[in-house]
């Protein structure tokens, strides 16, 4: 049979017309700029940046206030603009140990050179409602201290010298990358990289909660965490030499992991690692939980069979723009699926009717 | 000569990398008052575009991609043949297009005064910017201390 296809356009202009509407909000309430979303709410900002996979503020700010507020359709709106960009190149690796570290802690070691630097943190905040920001009112100043001008060494380049924490050692290595190429299994430990860092927080921070509680239990310290601005540098082709062309804020998070040795690596301590776009301190934890514990395999641990340890799990649903848009769409049309369907559940409750019908006769 | 090509190119690598991480306000704003810019043609008209940013896999080993950033380019060469080429972050290009004619002025006589206009106040701004950063930072390092107890 067929179905009409046309004669919602009226309807979607006017659902349209309302949203913006109502994504307006009262007109009595002043109007929120770019600015303001970007300078106010920049832990959302941060969370669209990252996932989003584009680091652009202003961008992030437009996305959050054409959502409404809605981080997963923003991010959508951000990957879609994405796609229109052309790509001018991929830029030299950052050096993390060059940062400028808003913030630098060790929950491994108390007095590591450079300091436990608390910066800009909810933590030892008491979680009680300040309704001093429902009023209006001028913020104090925060205090300054003599700033730290040479960069702040990574804490796990002090155990090196020991041979007792894995070595990452350098290399050039072209790495996959999942915008270019559909991701295969298995997958690698870059492509899960960047899988993790643009995906979803909440999914990600469930992994990493299943392996604190016993799925592929990897005992986890933060060895460090560190937030602060790294410059990006690019070979430019046309000058023969690379340069810096712009600076990003991340956040990076290297947990230390208890390993007890196996047949080809000795007792020592193991790593995993998290890298993400802003200030996004609890995606990273998690990022690096997860980047840990699907290690095992190169590491010779057991497959416990965990969900954490399923790179092809984790990898396939990590993504919140490709699960919205399969999720969301069940509730598009389907008048002709479930026409079909509706018809065929007819027919065979009509058939068994029929095969029953006799019998009860013959009673 | 060799060399003296090496210590251009550093030179232009730093005035190139300031002019990309300038604020868009505060390097449109100094190059606003610099005077009229000179004439040029367009090499390549500004265009934004994406850079895919690297990371290492522990800080220190193999790369991988992290996400993108906007950069916006151009390229112009200016009525003495200069060339200046633009690279900046972000989706203005007007402020690519500043990038681009200041990083050709420097490559001319014009240079001490661009430095003198431009480059110096600019990089004072963003060194200030990240010191007042910085010394916040440095506010709420912790500073251990150990109870002494008992009787000496």
């Amino acid at each position: 049979m067929y179905v009409a296809v046309k004669g919602g356009e009226k309807a979607i202009d006017n659902a349209h017309a309302w949203l913006a509407e109502e994504r307006r909000g009262s007109t009595d309430i002043a109007e929120l700029s770019i600015a303001q979303i970007r300078e106010q709410l920049s832990l959302a900002v941060n969370r669209v940046m990252a996932e989003g996979s584009l680091y652009d503020p202003d961008l992030a700010a437009l996305a959050i206030k054409q959502a409404r507020g809605d981080l997963i359709e923003a991010i959508f709106l951000i990957r879609a603009y994405r796609t229109t960009l052309p790509r001018f190149g991929y830029s030299n690796p950052v050096e993390t140990g060059e940062m400028a570290c808003d913030r630098r802690i060790s929950a491994t070691f108390k007095d590591a050179p450079g300091g436990q630097v608390l910066g800009p943190t909810f933590d030892y905040t008491h979680r009680l409602l300040d309704f001093k920001l429902a009023a209006e009112g001028e913020v104090p100043a925060a205090p300054e201290a003599q700033p730290r001008v040479e960069p702040t060494p990574h804490i796990s380049e002090f155990l090196k010298g020991e041979d007792i924490i894995q070595d990452e050692p350098a290399s050039d290595a072209t790495p996959g990358d999942l915008t270019r190429e559909p991701m295969e299994f298995p997958a690698g430990r870059p492509l899960r990289l960047q899988s993790l860092t643009r995906g979803d927080e909440g999914f990600v921070l469930g992994m990493a909660y299943s392996t604190q509680r016993g799925y592929a239990r990897n005992h986890a310290f933060v060895g460090e965490l560190r937030i602060g601005k790294v410059a990006v540098e690019m070979d430019i082709p046309e000058l023969g030499f690379a340069i810096e062309i712009g600076e990003v804020e991340l956040t990076e998070c290297e947990t230390v992991n208890q390993f007890k040795g196996s047949k080809t690596e000795p007792l020592q301590f193991t790593r995993g690692y998290g890298l993400v776009f802003g200030q996004s301190e609890r995606k990273s934890i998690a990022m690096a939980l997860v980047d840990r514990a699907l290690r095992w395999e190169e590491l010779g641990e057991d497959n416990l069979g965990a969900p954490a340890q399923d790179e092809e799990f984790v990898l396939s649903h990590a993504d919140n723009i490709q699960a919205t848009g399969f999720l969301e769409h069940i509730k598009l049309p389907h008048y002709v699926d479930f026409q079909s369907e509706l018809e065929l559940v007819r027919k065979l409750r009509r058939e068994a009717e029929e095969r029953i019908t006799p019998r009860e006769a013959a009673e | 000569m060799a060399d003296y090509q090496n210590i251009a190119n550093t030179a232009r690598r730093d005035w190139m990398g300031l002019l990309a991480r300038a604020p868009d306000d505060a390097l449109i704003e100094l190059w606003g008052k610099v005077g009229t810019p000179p004439s040029f043609d367009w090499l390549r008209s500004p265009e934004v575009g994406g850079v895919m940013v690297r990371g290492r896999t522990g800080g220190t080993g193999a790369p991988f991609n992290l996400g993108e950033m906007t950069v916006t380019r151009c390229s112009l060469v200016l009525k003495d043949g200069t060339v200046g080429h633009g690279y900046v972050q972000g989706r203005s290009k007007r402020k690519a297009e500043a990038a681009a004619l200041i990083d050709a002025l420097m490559q001319t006589d014009a240079a001490e005064e661009i430095r003198a206009s431009v480059i110096t106040p600019l990089s004072q701004q963003m060194q200030d910017a990240r010191t007042a950063r910085a010394a916040k930072a440095a506010a709420t390092k912790v500073e251990f201390f150990t109870l002494v107890r008992g009787e000496d």
